[in-house]
């Protein structure tokens, strides 16, 4: 799909997003980053404000100097001139002692507290459709300072009322659950960033609310793509479309166009 | 009375791998040389020996990256049969162990998909027909955890994720409070492996081993496994082992066989030495679609072959493996339209 308006070249969709997310990264902090838009985002935020982002990656890779897109989150280019190259324990580790301020990650179905779904679809035991689990999702939503999700695909049928399987931990079932649950305190879910906008959770409820809607999307679009209601505030913006020197950054990190380009 | 530590809740998940503390150690005094013995076997001869129907078997790397793919492949020739397999962070590894029906149950950290390329259609139609079994659910840092209790011989360690979610309710973990802080915090289980199996750049005869690049959670599941067998892309004199001690990652004595096999991970990525072999894996993707398709690949890759150099020699061989050389250390010839 094509965004374009009348001062802006043309952009794809999966730009806009990998831009977002990245804008949200602040320099001189630590990111936990799952495979693909994640990874695009965090070292375009690398070439661009935040040249000191520390990158992290679940398999032991720790502050690389990303070349290219790594296609795995374990793969040569997660620790291409790292500070280190090391083990799940100690990058895990890290995490759960509150090293890490951010974890990007991706989300097949979300509700309305931002609990993440990526194991089953159906019944656990004999599943319409077998997804492949949480992965390091479970221990990202758990111990990151801030969790942002990357979603393309906002719609009634992934943004879901009652998820079939909650693997990755939200804000649970709203304020306090998560302590009262026994995950780390003050941590959580932050952004969710879909083909329509940009939401966040609205501070007492929780609830996932609408920050910024992206060029061309309005309300209705984002209310009808959602089982849920989704909170809108009085103040929305519109979100800030890519610059040509994010785009042409994004397309020296994904040359072939794996994740960019769709 | 005795008092224990109260029980909140429990996973539902099936409890695998877990042995008693006092069990494990009377069988690694009793099983585990502590003697420097040559250990050079050959694949068929390490897999013979060392892994058995019904065997919990966890592999190590990364899913398609560092996996000893010359065991796997020589695991299915042997036909064996209801593995049950660790899904840590399995990748490539286990969706041709399911599509060849060696595997009976999963414990599923993460398993069935390919990262980037998407959905493994074998290992997913072999849960959703229900010939595969997911019988625990897990996260990667809690299964990491529960080999790292393994390898520290104790029954159990506390970890602060899992809590609250569905991925708790299907693991084995128990739900307590910390006696220190009264906050709840999950248990899980110590893992004790059956079979482990590692593919590294270098070995000696005795199986120190060094590792390039991330370890992933090979450190701890060495220790954490009952049986070892590691394929190394080269046998190292043990000299060189003894001239950098701080580099060995896995010592000897936990080690069972040793296998010298080049290119042992193919077509899985080895750090610093080969690339994926995408085309390859395409063709496995592709192909395990079907059953059929599933059944074309295995013969043509595991079963129409005497051994894995006959396979590399069908996949293309040097001029092959030069290539993904070339792309894993990000030379300029990477970017040639030959394919």
């Amino acid at each position: 799909m094509s965004i374009s308006d009348s001062t802006q070249s043309e952009y794809v969709l999966s730009e806009l997003l990998c831009c977002v997310a990245s804008r949200l990264l602040e320099d001189n902090r630590a990111v936990f980053v799952g495979t693909g838009l994640p990874i695009v985002a965090a070292t375009l935020a690398q070439r661009t404000h935040a040249p000191h982002i520390l990158i992290i990656f679940e398999a032991g890779g720790v502050g690389p100097q990303v070349p290219v897109l790594p296609i795995s989150v374990g793969d040569s280019r997660t620790f291409y001139k790292a500070v280190a190259a090391t083990s799940m324990h100690d990058v895990m580790s890290a995490s759960q002692a509150g090293y890490i301020d951010y974890g990007f990650l991706g989300a097949a179905a979300i509700d309305a507290y931002g609990n993440i779904n990526t194991t089953v679809i159906g019944d656990w035991k004999q599943p319409k459709v077998r997804l492949p689990g949480s992965g390091g999702a479970n221990d990202v939503g758990s111990f990151c300072w801030r969790t942002v999700y990357i979603m393309r695909n906002q719609s009634t049928r992934t943004f879901m009322s009652e998820l079939d399987f909650i693997t990755t931990p939200g804000w649970l079932k709203g304020p306090g659950h998560r302590e009262k649950a026994g995950l780390p305190a003050g941590c959580g879910p932050y952004r969710v960033i879909t083909q329509l906008g940009v939401y966040g959770f609205e501070e007492t409820t929780k609830l996932l609310q609408l920050h910024s809607l992206h060029p061309g999307v309005t309300v209705e679009e984002v209310q009808a793509n959602s089982q849920f209601k989704i909170l809108i505030p009085d103040k929305v913006t519109v979100t800030q479309p890519p610059t040509e020197v994010e785009r042409q950054i994004l397309r020296e990190i994904d040359p072939e166009g794996m994740v960019i380009g769709k | 009375m005795e008092k224990n530590l109260e029980i909140i809740a429990e996973g539902e998940g099936e409890l695998l791998g877990w042995r008693d503390p006092d069990e494990n150690r009377a069988w690694i005094r009793d099983n585990k040389s502590r003697g420097l013995i040559d250990k050079c076997i050959s694949v068929q001869e390490a897999v013979k020996r060392f892994v058995k129907d019904g065997d919990y078997l966890a592999v190590g790397g990364f899913g398609h990256i560092r996996i000893p793919m010359a065991i796997i492949y020589e695991i299915i020739r042997q036909g064996r049969r209801n593995l049950v397999v660790a899904g840590k962070t399995a990748v490539h590894d286990i969706d041709v162990l399911i599509g060849a029906g060696c595997v009976s149950k999963v414990e599923c950290a993460y398993a069935f998909g390919h990262e980037l390329r998407g959905l493994s259609p074998a290992g997913r139609r072999a849960v959703e027909t229900g010939r595969v079994k997911v019988v625990a659910e897990i996260s990667n840092a809690a299964f990491q955890w529960r080999f790292l209790a393994g390898m520290m011989g104790i029954p159990f360690i506390p970890v602060r994720n899992l809590l609250g979610t569905d991925t708790f309710a299907k693991s084995s973990a128990k739900l307590v409070r910390d006696p220190w802080s009264n906050k709840l915090v999950a248990l899980v289980p110590a893992a004790y492996p059956d079979v482990a199996l590692f593919h590294v750049p270098r070995c000696d005869k005795y199986g120190n081993a060094q590792i390039d690049g991330i370890l992933v959670e090979d450190f701890e599941l060495a220790r954490a496994s009952r049986r070892v067998i590691i394929s190394s892309e080269e046998i190292i004199d043990e000299e060189e082992i003894r001239r950098d001690p701080q580099k060995t990652v896995i010592p000897f004595y936990v080690v069972d066989a040793v296998c010298e096999v080049p290119c042992g991970a193919h077509p899985t990525l080895m750090p610093y030495l080969y690339y994926f072999d995408e085309e390859h894996i395409h063709e496995w993707l592709t192909l395990s679609k079907t059953v059929e398709g599933t059944e074309e690949y295995l013969d043509k890759y595991v079963h129409g072959v005497v051994d894995f150099h006959e396979y590399l020699e069908r996949l293309g061989g040097l001029r092959k493996m030069t290539k993904l050389k070339q792309i894993e250390q990000l030379r300029p010839s990477m970017l040639d339209s030959d394919s």
